[in-house]
């Protein structure tokens, strides 16, 4: 097999079915742009039934929306995109295999997820506080619209999903850090940390969308 | 094709990221003002704009090949084609002037 | 990635290592990262849950041989039925041609070591078998009632079985398909060999491209569907809930995003088989090869732009209806191009009767049937008549089994050797996909007559003049069981007790055959340059 003679000369981090190194990293980046594909798709059938209830119950999103802290949501925007800039800085740096730097910025990008969180865990308190959790805690004070458990249904799973997606991006931002420790990425060989921020700023941009379409509604009080 | 890398520079992902911070401000500002109907569009809008530079620069699709382009692509057309053909039926419901559904008002 | 490569080049005598004989603990096969055999590893559980599923489809045909309900009450009929459609559908139909065949076969016709991602390969493997027996579970600890369609609010509301655990075996059974399919594509991009372009590329592997796009683009829908109706369910979360001003409707059109081009992922995977054996057994060119690769692709788009078809009779608009039912009789047109070039690649021919061969005829005929009458029923007034009645049954069936399964199995026929390196008997190889032909025919067709008649789907009880056609039907229906039960037991037999295999036993062209049968562990001694188009066979002998 035409592999004895490479297996002398293998490039470090370069699998058995590859010929080489370009043709490993786009089969990479092409593998990680098609799952993201299913992800679109995946959270498209969260915003297609948005969409739809929104357009038939217009007031009660404006309720539920007007019951969401814009302050929170709008530090947390900040917080992601700020996030997204030290991945695609760690993106850059494991191009020139710098390991000091892409721990850094890898680091950075962690703590950013983990204060999104935090700040998420805050904002899902005070609703469960206030009785707005469908199906679990739901005694919303006063008059109410009866859709209103609509939107917080979406609420509550579009942004519970989106959450999960970050903390499966925590987890394996933590796998690349460890990896990235040992050593395993090189200036040839970084392919993991790319397309683990293919998927990092694809979180980012579920965020973009979540953020005006379930906070920003509520400010024009249902005109 | 990604053996010689031309990705963006840190003063591509700086320009990158003000924008960002700088639609995020927008959005918020505008949503104050009353646009009547155009909230929406004007909050949708910005977050398209939002998303596209962060799939062109941060995800490099800008410097990628034309399969990626496709790719991405792909992803929003069949999107598009859910909501489309979804919304089809619900704002066609009524044309008929006999209540098709017990469910919606 | 530390595989350590045994030496190959042994001399002529002695056994060659292939992917069979390179290991042979049980290690070895479930730590496996070889396409190949993980592929085996997909042949022996998807016939798990085929047997399964066939139990299942016996006891609604037992059921219905009389007219009263006497075998079982309505509850459990409800459940068998159900269960016979979810087993089939989510544990066999999607996975059964790509995730077996197409494992086997997509790298080695690219001329690849492996599929571009092996560890997500056996991922999902894995990830199908904790959904199967995720399922098994749910059926052992009372089944499920909801039929395959898990419509709502019956399914998020009303029933009582064990719906949460079913949709998160259907929903792990999709995260499986979605890894195959993105595996699929990014082979066929990234890793063909020298030469192989894309208009070289065997129609099979066309058409699993084809099916991988519809699994990447609409599985995650189907996902987030039963993530939704888990949410509704289990915590009472409302999204289709009418109490909260839900639209259940809202479930159908989210479910038949997917549902409908999962429709073509069972159906053009056997498609590319059909093409592969088409031109084997003609010893042509398949005829007009570029038109088939490309309504491969044209079934794939369209099939998602067509699933409101499912709902003529639910509360959809009607205006979106005619829009959904003129797109549906566009997908006829693919499929025709594809029917009548297999005939043409036929026509003066050197037909050769092998086992093949009879299921190439076979395909040929119930794909016609099957694919005809999903035009009466794209017409959305006749479906007003036809809508959830046995008519509805038998077309689908013609489909998914005359249609799918024939190619499954004709698959399984035609590159049996190369996949086990023994030779099973051509006779009853012969003979089995008679009786499947016969029985099949036998099962179905009275099933058409009684739609028509009126009798629907998914009752236990009916008419006693109806009697008649249900037990031609279970008729039928016992002689397609032997159909499937006798290539089991030759199969079977062959692994032990076959001749070995050669490496070319039909003759075919493709780079399948020209590797060794069972072929090394990476396929091939050497990357093969490519210099020719698929299926050159020479010029035809007179005999």
């Amino acid at each position: 097999m035409a592999d004895h003679a490479a297996h002398r000369d293998h490039p470090h981090g370069l699998a058995h079915q590859f010929e080489d190194m370009p043709q490993q990293k786009e089969s990479a980046v092409i593998g990680m742009w098609s799952f993201l594909i299913t992800e679109i798709l995946f959270f498209g059938g969260f915003f297609a039934t948005y969409l739809i209830y929104r357009s038939y119950y217009p007031y009660a999103f404006f309720e539920g929306s007007s019951h969401l802290d814009i302050l929170l949501g709008g530090i947390n925007t900040a917080v992601l995109i700020v996030s997204s800039l030290t991945m695609a800085m760690a993106v850059h740096e494991s191009h020139s295999g710098n390991k000091k730097r892409i721990m850094v910025y890898l680091i950075l990008t962690g703590i950013l997820g983990l204060t999104f969180l935090v700040i998420k865990y805050f904002e899902y308190s005070s609703k469960v506080e206030h009785g707005l959790v469908p199906g679990l805690v739901w005694h919303p004070h006063g008059e109410y619209s009866p859709q209103l458990a609509l939107f917080f249904s979406l609420y509550f799973g579009m942004t519970g999903m989106h959450a999960l997606h970050m903390v499966v991006g925590i987890g394996l931002l933590t796998w690349v850090f460890v990896k990235t420790a040992q050593g395993t990425y090189t200036a040839e060989y970084n392919a993991p940390i790319e397309i683990f921020g293919l998927y990092w700023h694809f979180v980012d941009i579920v965020w973009i969308f979540l953020f005006p379409l379930l906070y920003l509604l509520g400010t024009q009080g249902g005109h | 094709m990604a053996d010689h890398h031309h990705g963006p520079t840190v003063r591509i992902y700086l320009a990158v990221f003000a924008a960002l911070m700088f639609f995020t401000v927008l959005t918020v500002w505008v949503a104050y003002r009353d646009l009547g109907p155009f909230n929406d569009v004007v909050a949708l809008g910005i977050a398209c704009t939002k998303a596209t530079i962060v799939i062109l620069f941060f995800m490099h699709v800008k410097y990628a090949s034309r399969l990626t382009w496709l790719m991405a692509g792909a992803g929003v057309l069949f999107l598009l084609i859910l909501f489309a053909f979804a919304m089809a039926d619900y704002v066609s419901r009524g044309w008929l002037g006999i209540p098709v559904s017990h469910y919606l008002q | 990635m530390a595989i350590v490569e045994r030496d190959i080049r042994t001399s002529e005598d002695a056994p060659r290592v292939n992917y069979l004989n390179n290991g042979y603990g049980l290690k070895s096969w479930l730590l496996t990262k070889d396409h190949k055999r993980i592929a085996v590893l997909y042949i022996i559980s998807i016939s798990i849950f085929f047997a399964l599923g066939g139990l299942f489809a016996s006891l609604v045909r037992f059921e219905l041989m009389t007219p009263e309900g006497d075998l079982m009450s309505s509850d459990t009929y409800n459940k068998v039925f159900s269960m016979h459609g979810i087993i089939m559908v989510f544990f066999f139909l999607v996975p059964s041609i790509p995730a077996t065949i197409g494992n086997f076969l997509v790298p080695i016709m690219v001329g690849a070591k492996d599929l571009a991602f092996p560890r997500v390969n056996l991922l999902s493997w894995y990830v199908y078998v904790v959904a199967g027996i995720l399922g098994t579970i749910a059926v052992v600890g009372g089944g499920v009632d909801t039929g395959w369609t898990f419509y709502t609010p019956y399914s998020s509301t009303y029933s009582n079985s064990n719906v949460i655990l079913t949709a998160m075996a259907a929903f792990l059974a999709g995260f499986s398909s979605i890894l195959t399919g993105l595996n699929f594509v990014v082979t066929i991009h990234t890793m063909r060999a020298p030469g192989m372009t894309w208009f070289r590329l065997p129609l099979f592997v066309w058409s699993h491209y084809a099916t991988s796009l519809i699994m990447l683009l609409g599985t995650p829908v189907i996902a987030i569907t039963l993530v939704l109706l888990m949410l509704e369910r289990g915590f009472g979360f409302g999204f289709f809930d009418p109490n909260l001003g839900g639209d259940p409707v809202l479930f159908q059109h989210l479910f038949w995003f997917y549902s409908h081009p999962a429709v073509y992922i069972m159906i053009l995977p056997s498609m590319g088989v059909m093409s592969e054996m088409v031109a084997c057994v003609a010893r042509k060119r398949v005829f007009g090869y570029e038109f088939v690769a490309f309504s491969s692709v044209a079934i794939a788009i369209l099939g998602f732009l067509v699933w409101g078809h499912h709902m003529f009779v639910s509360s959809q608009s009607t205006y979106a209806g005619m829009v959904f039912s003129v797109i549906t009789f566009l997908v006829a047109v693919p499929s025709a191009i594809k029917t009548f070039n297999w005939t043409a690649t036929l026509y003066k021919g050197s037909i050769v009767f092998d086992t093949p061969m009879f299921y190439v005829y076979g395909y040929l005929g119930l794909f016609l049937v099957g694919g005809l009458t999903g035009l009466f029923l794209s017409s959305m007034g006749l479906d007003i008549h036809l809508h959830d009645t046995y008519f509805v049954v038998a077309h689908f069936h013609y489909i998914m089994v005359g249609g799918q399964v024939m190619g499954y199995l004709g698959g399984m026929h035609f590159w049996w050797p190369k996949i086990t390196g023994k030779m099973y008997p051509d006779i009853w190889g012969r003979v089995s996909a008679l009786l499947v032909f016969l029985g099949f025919n036998l099962t179905f067709f009275p099933q058409f007559i009684l739609g028509y008649m009126g009798m629907p789907r998914r009752y236990h009880v009916y008419p006693d003049e109806f009697q008649v056609l249900n037990v031609a039907s279970s008729l039928g229906a016992s002689i397609l069981a032997l159909g499937y039960l006798i290539p089991g037991a030759y199969l079977t037999w062959s692994i032990f007790k076959g001749p070995k295999a050669p490496d070319n036993p039909w003759g075919a062209k493709g780079l399948e055959w020209e590797t060794t049968s069972p072929p090394p562990t990476f396929n091939f001694d050497e990357t093969p340059l490519v210099t020719e188009e698929a299926y050159q066979y020479g010029p035809i002998e007179e005999h």
